[in-house]
């Protein structure tokens, strides 16, 4: 447990001086994402500045330094009986907080939980300038400047290094409960969508190899009656299948040679059956496809269903792995990026090769 | 008539008249005049120009007119705004959305509504209400508020706390840049590729890009809401039941305080029946299914009547939750009665101050001799003190603004904010200094330059320039902030 900002702030100077560049890094969990990291820069390491700087079960605010482990917070939160509710992947033991936010990764519950971007509430960054910032704040409501911490969500280290987190956490639910059915892909979105829509306390709806997943948490009243209603098998272990579903360590993600595609797009959306593993979670907001493509040919299928796609895993990361931006808000992107690290000193490509 | 403006009024005009429905192109001062200011009535300033196009395509050529003249631009939804963010420029154009008040698309299962950005809040939970849905943020002024001014502000309410605020509930807007470009921010999926803009934009008070059309989630109406009223001796011990029923694992949907002040003044106004002799009332509403909602109400007054609620009182129909709310609801009309005028407050809290931070305002109370009663969104430490005053008494409108001010630099001193949902805007410009320091603000005008490098959008609000800022950190102003810091920690 260790303040490092002295460190990394001069680290940040001198690589300015010197016009050299410089990768974040945490627990490195998360370094198979996004684009290549550039060989020739440097490293500015967070995974020493860790530790929970404030935490007030009371108030449902934890503040933590950003090199913190989830594990480590987790461990924290449960003695209050509270938890992360947006259910990070833990895709290491060695994953941090900041490179949680940074890539804006959230489990099965965030489309009724949020993800990590919605829990937070302020952020300390260090910017290309070796200024250390704060915005936000440790309060769940203030709009008083624009909304900088959230912008840290998904910019993959692009605008600065995320040194201090501060994040709304929530009780755990006292009761769970996990029922599954078999089911075809093609009618799991309709149906998972009518259920997302009725007023039970629903906090997954997954499908994976023809069965679809729901859970139920809250109340133990209302998690058994919603039970009973819905019908379906109880699932013994379902803790663990949810486990697996948010550290992406299910059975669907053991194939590390065919790249692994994320789609972010509408809940309802019909998407052609391309040849290939698919599982589908966030009531169908999230789709994962495993299956040799370009970037370029999925596109098309993203935009129809309303949003994105992205490379997740493998393939080829010297090219884009994002799916790309309209030209107005690539002008933004840049100035914005020009505006926190003026010499482009972090993360240099590895959201998008213009960035 | 303003004989400096960048761009001559009358050439202007005529431009906007060439596609614009040119009754709608207002530049008359008796029909700019309800336009000089927005719900913050204490500050006021006469438009250039007022336009009302009536498609994106208009708005963009606007906006393109606009940049190219360097003409400042407003943009405006239903004026309800709290922090004169919607103030007009004397030299600029104020771009009304009023026209753009279409619901465009509702989708019952997969939950989303598109909505041009004029459309007011109440609509939206009214339109899918036959679909059993409705939009989560809830702001006082729903039933006139609009959705895009919502957006630039990032409207809460009194559910946020489990529901969220306009960040957490929208999927993407469109806007029209300053330059003029129309493009989607966000998508239909959750979590979309690159920089996450369409947080950056929610509640940028119009200072990034103008609004055209907004898509939101919908939430199920909950089966069941049943509404806890506890009335306490003190206000630290009902700060203490809203800490204990939410360690205990509750969510309320909402959770409200009242102050003794406040307490009288609603139940004059609206007879809800609370109690009249309590120093602090809770409003504890549970939402769900039957049986959590059952389960909840009944840990919940177990906790209060542990932490000593002086009196319980449980919603037992839609009617009694109805009126128990009404009292809250109109808490501020209600103050208006006692008072010729209010000035409504913002600051948020850690809610661990709260009992310092009242003590520390009645003693402010003394000093500035102005009256203070207090409505709390306590769940998520949002304060509202309501500062009464007569603007007709010379002064005291201004003695009613130092105090305002002395409470969010005490808000800020006890690690809460300067504003928790109504904007900076105007209002709370010179606060900002309190909160952010030098470098901040100065990435803040750089995050601004991005979006709008000519700085068109909404100029002189938001984020003060830094030479304003050390004007007001002056030595005088600094000694009165640090023996508020000295009170706050003592």
């Amino acid at each position: 447990m260790a303040d490092q900002i002295q460190r990394m702030q001069e680290q940040v100077l001198q690589a300015r001086s010197e016009g050299r560049k410089l990768n974040i890094l945490g627990g490195g969990s998360k370094a198979f994402m996004g684009r290549n990291a550039d060989p020739a820069a440097g490293t500015l390491s967070l995974a020493e500045h860790t530790g929970v700087v404030e935490y007030h079960p009371v108030e449902l605010v934890l503040t933590v330094r950003a090199g913190t482990p989830l594990t480590e917070i987790e461990a924290v939160l449960a003695e209050h009986g509270q938890c992360l509710h947006f259910e990070p992947p833990h895709i290491s033991e060695t994953s941090t907080i900041g490179g949680t936010l940074a890539c804006n990764l959230s489990g099965p519950s965030r489309p009724w939980a949020g993800s990590v971007r919605d829990q937070v509430l302020g952020v300390r960054l260090l910017n290309g300038k070796g200024e250390h910032l704060r915005f936000g704040g440790q309060v769940m409501k203030n709009v008083a400047g624009y909304d900088v911490s959230r912008l840290q969500a998904g910019a993959m280290g692009t605008l600065g290094a995320i040194t201090e987190i501060s994040l709304k956490v929530m009780p755990r639910p006292a009761a769970t409960t996990t029922l599954v059915r078999e089911m075809a892909m093609d009618e799991v979105v309709d149906y998972t969508n009518r259920r997302a829509a009725e007023p039970k306390p629903i906090t997954g709806a997954c499908w994976v190899d023809g069965r679809v997943y729901l859970r139920l948490a809250g109340a133990r009243s209302a998690v058994e009656a919603t039970a009973d209603k819905w019908g379906g098998d109880v699932v013994a272990d379902g803790d663990t299948f949810w486990r697996q579903v948010q550290d992406l360590q299910l059975g669907f993600f053991d194939d590390q040679n065919t790249p692994l595609w994320r789609f972010s797009v509408g809940s309802t959306a019909n998407m052609p059956a391309l040849d290939g593993p698919w599982m589908i979670d966030w009531i169908g907001s999230q789709r994962w496809y495993r299956g040799e493509a370009s970037i370029s040919d999925l596109e098309p299928l993203a935009r129809a269903a309303g949003g994105q796609v992205s490379l997740f895993r493998g393939g080829d990361r010297n090219g884009e792995v994002m799916h790309s931006q309209p030209e107005a808000l690539k002008t933004i992107q840049r100035r914005v990026k020009n505006s926190f690290d003026p010499d482009g000193i972090f993360n240099p490509g590895r959201l998008y090769s213009w960035l | 008539m303003k004989t400096e403006a960048k761009a001559s009024k009358a050439m202007l005009a005529e431009q906007f008249r060439s596609f614009i429905d040119p009754e709608f192109v207002i530049t008359d001062d008796e029909t700019l005049k309800p336009y000089e200011c927005d719900g913050l009535a204490m500050y006021r300033e006469m438009p250039m120009m007022v336009v009302l196009p009536d498609t994106v395509a208009h708005v963009q050529r606007v906006m393109r007119i606009c940049h190219e003249h360097g003409v400042p631009v407003v943009a405006r939804g239903a004026g309800t705004g709290l922090c004169a963010g919607a103030m007009p420029h004397k030299e600029g154009v104020v771009l009304s959305l009023a026209k753009f008040n279409r619901i465009l698309e509702i989708d019952p299962v997969g939950r989303t509504a598109r909505l041009q950005p004029g459309v007011r809040n109440l609509a939206i939970s009214e339109e899918a209400a036959q679909h059993g849905l409705y939009y989560g943020p809830d702001p006082s002024s729903q039933i006139a508020c609009t959705i895009g001014g919502n957006v630039a502000e990032n409207s809460g309410g009194v559910h946020c706390l489990k529901y969220g605020l306009t960040v957490h509930n929208i999927l993407s807007v469109d806007i029209i840049t300053a330059e003029g470009d129309r493009v989607t921010v966000g998508s239909d999926g959750l979590d979309g590729c690159g920089m996450d803009l369409l947080a950056l934009l929610t509640g940028s008070e119009g200072l990034l890009g103008v609004v055209t059309e907004v898509k939101v989630k919908l939430l199920p109406k909950p089966e069941v809401a049943q509404v806890i009223m506890a009335g306490f001796d003190s206000i630290e011990k009902a700060g203490d039941a809203v800490g204990a029923v939410i360690s205990h694992g509750i969510i309320p949907g909402g959770l409200e305080m009242m102050d003794g002040h406040a307490i009288l003044a609603a139940d004059d106004f609206c007879g809800a029946g609370y109690p009249r002799d309590a120093k602090a009332l809770l409003l504890c509403e549970v939402d769900g299914t039957e049986e959590e909602v059952h389960e909840h109400i009944t840990e919940a007054e177990g906790v209060f009547r542990k932490l000593g609620a002086t009196s319980i009182r449980t919603s037992q129909s839609e009617e009694e939750r109805a009126l128990l709310w009404k009292g809250r609801k109109s808490a501020f009309p209600a103050v208006g009665r006692i008072s010729p005028d209010y000035y409504c407050m913002d600051g948020t809290i850690p809610r661990r101050h709260l009992a310092r931070v009242l003590l520390e305002m009645e003693t402010m109370s003394e000093q500035f001799g102005l009256r203070v009663a207090n409505v709390f969104h306590a769940g998520d430490g949002n304060l509202h003190p309501l500062i009464l005053f007569d603007a007709n008494v010379p002064g005291e409108f201004d003695r009613a603004e130092a105090f305002g001010s002395a409470i969010l630099e005490l808000c800020v001193a006890v690690g809460g904010c300067i504003t928790g949902e109504h904007g900076v805007g105007v209002e709370k410009i010179r606060q900002m200094a309190v909160q952010f320091n030098d470098e901040e603000l100065q990435q803040f005008h750089d995050v601004k330059a991005a979006f709008d490098p000519t700085g068109i959008l909404n100029p002189g609000k938001g984020v003060p320039t830094l030479k304003f800022c050390q004007e007001y950190r002056s030595i005088e102003h600094k000694q009165h902030k640090h023996e508020q810091a000295d009170a706050a920690h003592g």
